[in-house]
């Protein structure tokens, strides 16, 4: 690990100021940065340490049913908020199937958003990564990219977003509060990551000295809470990222569907929304049929960017059963093996 | 040693207590290795090659030098000279090492040099500013590699190629035939505890803490490289954070005592987990072919076992995996033959149950499919082919209750209920379920040991023996096995162990540690009564003069006469008449070479699991796995079921998640991690029950004990992919098994 600087701002702006200098980077937990810096893929000259900053903490129920959530929030807290996870199950679920109990305590809200990928050749500061180093070349091209990105990679690079919780986020709408040098803005978290294009280092819109202060999910969004899932493959039960995974909400009117969401994860460089996919549920009975349509359209533009054609049609499975376990209704209680396809379902359904 | 603190179900040999030391363990108050700071201590951080074969061309020492609080850079060109060359293999169990004798690179994560420094930091930026140039070679480190030859020998120096019997007559002669290739991929030691040492020199005596698996071969390795004696070395290591068969000595443990060589101040040398990857050995990869033939009753007609597997450019160690088809079903006609690869990769070496963990694998998958083709329960099919005697040697087995394992695992798991065909069954959410079965095997070895026993004039007792706890409960058994040799409660004997200037226990390896060290504790403890008998049936004071000819025995501190249990006398009385502060008794084991010519030695299990697999996504669940193993005589129940589980479980592993990916172009691991590469978490291991099935053995060694450390791995993996196979109809036989195999 280099040697680097350590500041600790008292107020956003200061922590701003700090931000846009060069080579700084916002340290939150840490759960990432610190392990990007102990393998030497990150060597920032300066840590600016938002865990002292006030008022970013918190976790604000509006009255319409819209939360407000601090981007210093851990994601545990969050995720056993009892009127978050009531209102936004599929979210709440989804942050428990990521990482590990002790992760999810130390880890952030905000830094969730931020994780970088864990592209193997990305990590290995020996592979060339067009990402890490720009212009350096893709190692995971022609290499061990079995678990890579089958949506929206390019030449340039085909890692995917590891991140479980900004599934649900994409699905729902969520909105990314930043504050910044040139001050306040808003972004949809579905606009908020990049593709790799030919800039694959860009990874969101964020410029530099800019700071995620919270993320908002609207009110519309808990009116999917009675039939919202997500469900995540992986290749042991916990502490593994998705292979692939989905984040499904449904509102039902007289046995149709009068507004669904869908989202993948795994599968690209951002959490894959898919308003085709959406829209063409609307009005459509609930069923293998329709889902399985829906799935068609959300994969229709997939093509495999190496030894990973099996990920499209596990990715158009996997939100088959998402739409499924959310058009049986959401349990009322979050299943004890979070987002597994062998999860029980405990008690009752979501009233 | 550590307190005892609890005491549930007595305390001798055969009741389940808990681990002696459990307490410090779980307080954090027992000392592993790297927990030592000796005084004026520094920290040695290994540059590793991040190519897997070619040339170091350059190396920034200034750099590193010059990072504040870096003391030493250690390269090819400063390294203090050794007596013998790190390729010198005349001590038994010895691999050639890297130890910066040259600027070559044999494969990727070899030291290329070592950084020391007054803080880890330091030494951990002072390695990466070295920045190593390279010039590379091409590589080639899969088993598609060309340039396979035959050999006769794998392991250490084991006939590997064996044939008994008419193969081609035994085939042609089947009615019944499959031949299937089966392949298992790499695995690297994942003990928790990293390779670690924290080294001392004063003059030419050096001070060790580091975690082994065996004092007198380490002492003998580093006597030859150093060019010192081997009693001028001190090794302490009273607690191994897991050993696997990965820690007799690596390289990485010797570059920190030339580090402290060099720099003249005790030197702290840890790899990290990623370090693990590459000098420490690992389970290598294999492709084994099974060709088996059966008559149209389920006799094997005919069992051949080809294995592929590989080695490094430098050095041999081959992955004995054909070595189950010797002993587990019988056959008119056994064939095993090898061939191998020389790889960029650093030496494979011994790997809990290496050989027999991926050739039960694989072997346990042919007679699967073979039972099937035959139309038969698996169960029926293995009790067909039983082998009465060791198959390819003919010998009797010493003892072998494998068939009672067979029906007490089928009859806790209710195998009987089993459909024949695959995917015929379901639960209620619609999940496929499958029941399969794994034959565990592992043979019972004997290395050799040494122990003292003692009793004192307060009537207590000590044993000493420098053994090696692991993580297994040796300190537990060895100290069960003491109490009862001594005739005391386990609470009343000091047991010191862990440490290199003890009487020489061997090694803990072969699963034979409680076999060889357990049976000279208890030669010991009985020559330390002896002599106590000798005082008081020789003295006319004594109750027990005159016993001679009916003799006496030790129980509960006291010697008491066989034929009258009201004459005794305390072992402290007959000290303090007889004006000794002790007596002394020192035992020795080692095989018995008249026995083990006569017999066949080994133990014997049979897994049961059960798996659900989600139909449309290709998940699989492990939701039962039951064990009943036969392994002679059990000194701890408790202990002896954990290493059940854990050799089990690794078995899951085995099956369903762990692979090292080697990237075929650079040769490094590019899931060096626990976060990538892959075991199971408590979450995928949500039932698990061992068995132990009674089994006495007369002839394998005193206390009759064989290993249990390495047969749970055996077995299981099978009878996990037996299992997927039985829920999916999907016959998978590369390993582990992926969701994508199972889409349909």
């Amino acid at each position: 690990m280099n040697r680097f600087d350590y500041v600790r701002p008292r107020t956003v702006a200061e922590a701003v100021a700090a931000g846009a200098e060069p080579g700084s980077a916002f340290l939150a937990a840490g759960t990432n940065l610190l392990d990007l810096m102990k393998i030497g893929v990150a060597r920032p000259a300066r840590l600016v340490d938002l865990n002292h900053l006030p008022g970013l903490a918190a976790i604000e129920h509006a009255p319409d049913g819209g939360v407000r959530i601090g981007a210093q929030v851990r994601n545990a807290d969050l995720a056993y908020d009892p009127d978050f996870a009531r209102r936004f199950p599929a979210v709440a679920e989804a942050l428990l199937s990521g990482a590990s109990a002790q992760l999810r305590n130390a880890a952030t809200v905000g830094g969730n958003l931020l994780q970088r990928t864990r592209c193997a050749y990305f990590q290995d500061t020996a592979s060339s990564c067009n990402k890490r180093e720009p212009g350096s070349g893709c190692d995971a091209r022609d290499g061990e990219n079995r678990l890579h990105a089958v949506l929206g990679w390019s030449e340039a690079c085909i890692a995917t977003h590891p991140s479980d919780f900004c599934v649900p986020l994409a699905a729902f709408g969520a909105v990314v509060e930043i504050e910044g040098p040139a001050g306040r803005r808003e972004v949809p978290l579905q606009d908020f990551h990049l593709l790799p294009g030919k800039t694959p280092e860009r990874e969101t819109v964020l410029a530099p000295g800019e700071l995620i202060v919270a993320l908002r999910l609207p009110a519309e969004a808990a009116a999917f809470a009675a039939h919202s899932r997500y469900a995540k493959l992986r290749e042991r039960t916990s502490y593994a990222f998705a292979v692939v995974s989905a984040a499904a909400g449904l509102r039902m009117q007289g046995g149709r569907i009068a507004a669904a969401r869908l989202a993948l994860g795994g599968v690209a460089a951002k959490p894959w929304r898919t308003e085709a996919a959406e829209a063409a549920l609307l009005g459509a009975e609930p069923g293998a049929d329709a889902f399985r349509r829906a799935a068609e359209l959300a994969l229709a533009e997939a093509r495999p960017s190496g030894e990973n054609e099996f990920k499209i049609e596990l990715a158009r499975r996997i939100a088959v059963r998402a739409l499924t376990l959310a058009a049986a209704g959401t349990p009322d209680r979050l299943p004890a093996l979070p987002a597994s396809p062998f999860a029980p379902i405990p008690g009752g359904l979501h009233g | 040693m550590a307190e005892v603190h609890h005491m549930r179900h007595g305390s001798n040999a055969g009741q389940p207590i808990t681990r002696r030391d459990g307490v410090l363990k779980v307080t954090g108050a027992a000392r592993y290795a790297a927990d030592n700071h000796p005084q004026g201590m520094l920290y040695a951080v290994i540059a590793a090659a991040r190519i897997a074969r070619g040339r170091v061309a350059a190396l920034d020492v200034a750099a590193a030098q010059a990072h504040p609080g870096v003391v030493e850079v250690m390269t090819a060109a400063n390294r203090p000279p050794l007596a013998v060359h790190p390729d010198d293999k005349s001590v038994p169990f010895s691999f050639r090492m890297d130890l910066l004798q040259d600027d070559r690179v044999r494969y990727a994560g070899q030291p290329v040099a070592v950084v020391i420094a007054e803080t880890l930091e330091a030494a951990t930026e002072g390695a990466a500013l070295l920045a190593p140039r390279y010039r590379a070679e091409p590589v080639e480190v899969t088993l598609d590699a060309p340039g396979a030859f035959v050999t006769e020998v794998v392991g250490v120096g084991v006939p590997g190629e064996q044939h008994y019997g008419d193969l081609a007559a035994g085939l042609a002669a089947a009615a019944r035939r499959i031949e299937a290739t089966y392949e298992t991929p790499t695995q690297f030691h994942n003990a928790m505890e990293p390779h670690g040492v924290v080294a001392s020199w004063d003059g030419d005596a050096l001070s060790l803490d580091m975690p082994t698996q065996g004092f007198a071969l380490t002492q003998m390795r580093l006597a030859a490289l150093f060019g010192i004696r081997a009693e001028d070395i001190h090794i302490r290591s009273p607690f191994i954070g897991g050993g696997f068969g990965s820690k007799l000595l690596s390289g990485p443990q010797v570059l920190g005592v030339l580090a402290a060589r060099l720099i003249g101040r005790p030197v702290k040398l840890v790899l990290t987990r990623a370090q693990m990857y590459g000098p420490v050995t690992h389970r290598a990869p294999t492709r084994q072919t099974l060709r088996l033939g059966a008559a149209p009753d389920g006799a094997l007609t005919a069992v051949h076992h080809h294995v592929r597997t590989v080695t490094s450019r430098f050095d041999d160690f081959l992955e004995p995996a054909a070595g189950v088809s010797h002993t587990l079903y019988a056959a008119p006609a056994i064939a095993t033959t090898y061939e191998a690869l020389r790889l960029d990769i650093g030496t494979p070496g011994f790997m809990r149950a290496p050989g027999e963990a991926s050739g039960s694998l694989a072997l346990e998958g042919a007679i699967d499919e073979l039972a099937a083709a035959c139309g038969m329960d698996p169960l029926e099919f293995r009790l067909r082919n039983y082998a009465e005697v060791e198959p390819i040697s003919g010998k009797p087995f010493s003892s072998k209750a494998l068939r009672e394992c067979y029906a007490q695992g089928a009859a806790r798991f209710g195998w009987s209920g089993r459909p024949l065909t695959s995917r015929s069954l379901r639960d209620a959410d619609g999940k496929l379920v499958g029941w399969g079965l794994g034959t565990a095997t592992f043979p019972a070895l004997m290395f050799q040991a040494e122990a003292r026993a003692v009793i004192r004039r307060d009537g207590t007792g000590v044993v000493e023996t420098g053994a090696h706890d692991m993580g297994q409960g040796a300190w537990t058994a060895f100290a069960q096995i003491a109490a009862e040799s001594l005739g005391l409660d386990v609470g009343q004997v000091e047991f010191r162990s862990g440490s290199s200037d003890l009487p020489n226990a061997g090694i803990a390896g072969g699963s034979a540690h409680t076999a060889t060290v357990g049976s000279a504790i208890q030669a010991a403890g009985e020559q330390a009564v002896a002599r106590l008998a000798e005082l008081a049936v020789a003295d006319p004071r004594s109750p027990l003069f005159g016993a001679d000819n009916i003799g006496v025995v030790a129980r509960d501190g006291r010697l008491v006469r066989w034929d009258d249990g009201s004459r005794s006398e305390s072992f402290a009385e007959i000290l303090d008449r007889a004006g000794l502060e002790m007596v002394e008794g020192r035992g020795s084991a080692a095989a018995d070479a008249d026995a083990a010519e006569r017999y066949a030695m080994h133990a014997h299990g049979a897994v049961f699991a059960e798996v659900k697999v989600d139909p449309e996504l290709g998940q699989i669940r492990v939701t039962r796995l039951v064990g009943a193993f036969a392994a002679g005589r059990i000194i701890n129940p408790r202990l002896v079921k954990s290493q059940y589980y854990g050799g089990m479980i690794w078995g899951v592993s085995f099956a369903l998640h762990e692979r090292a990916t080697l990237d075929r172009r650079t040769g490094r691991v590019m899931n060096a991690d626990l976060a990538e590469y892959h075991m199971p978490v408590n979450a995928d291991i949500p039932s698990v029950e061992a068995i132990l099935v009674d089994e006495e053995d007369p002839h394998v060694n005193a206390l009759g004990v064989k290993g249990v450390g390495e047969i749970g791995i055996t077995g299981s993996a099978g009878a996990v992919a037996n299992a997927v196979w039985h829920a999916t109809g999907v016959r998978v036989r590369r390993f582990p098994i992926a969701m994508e195999e199972l889409l349909g």
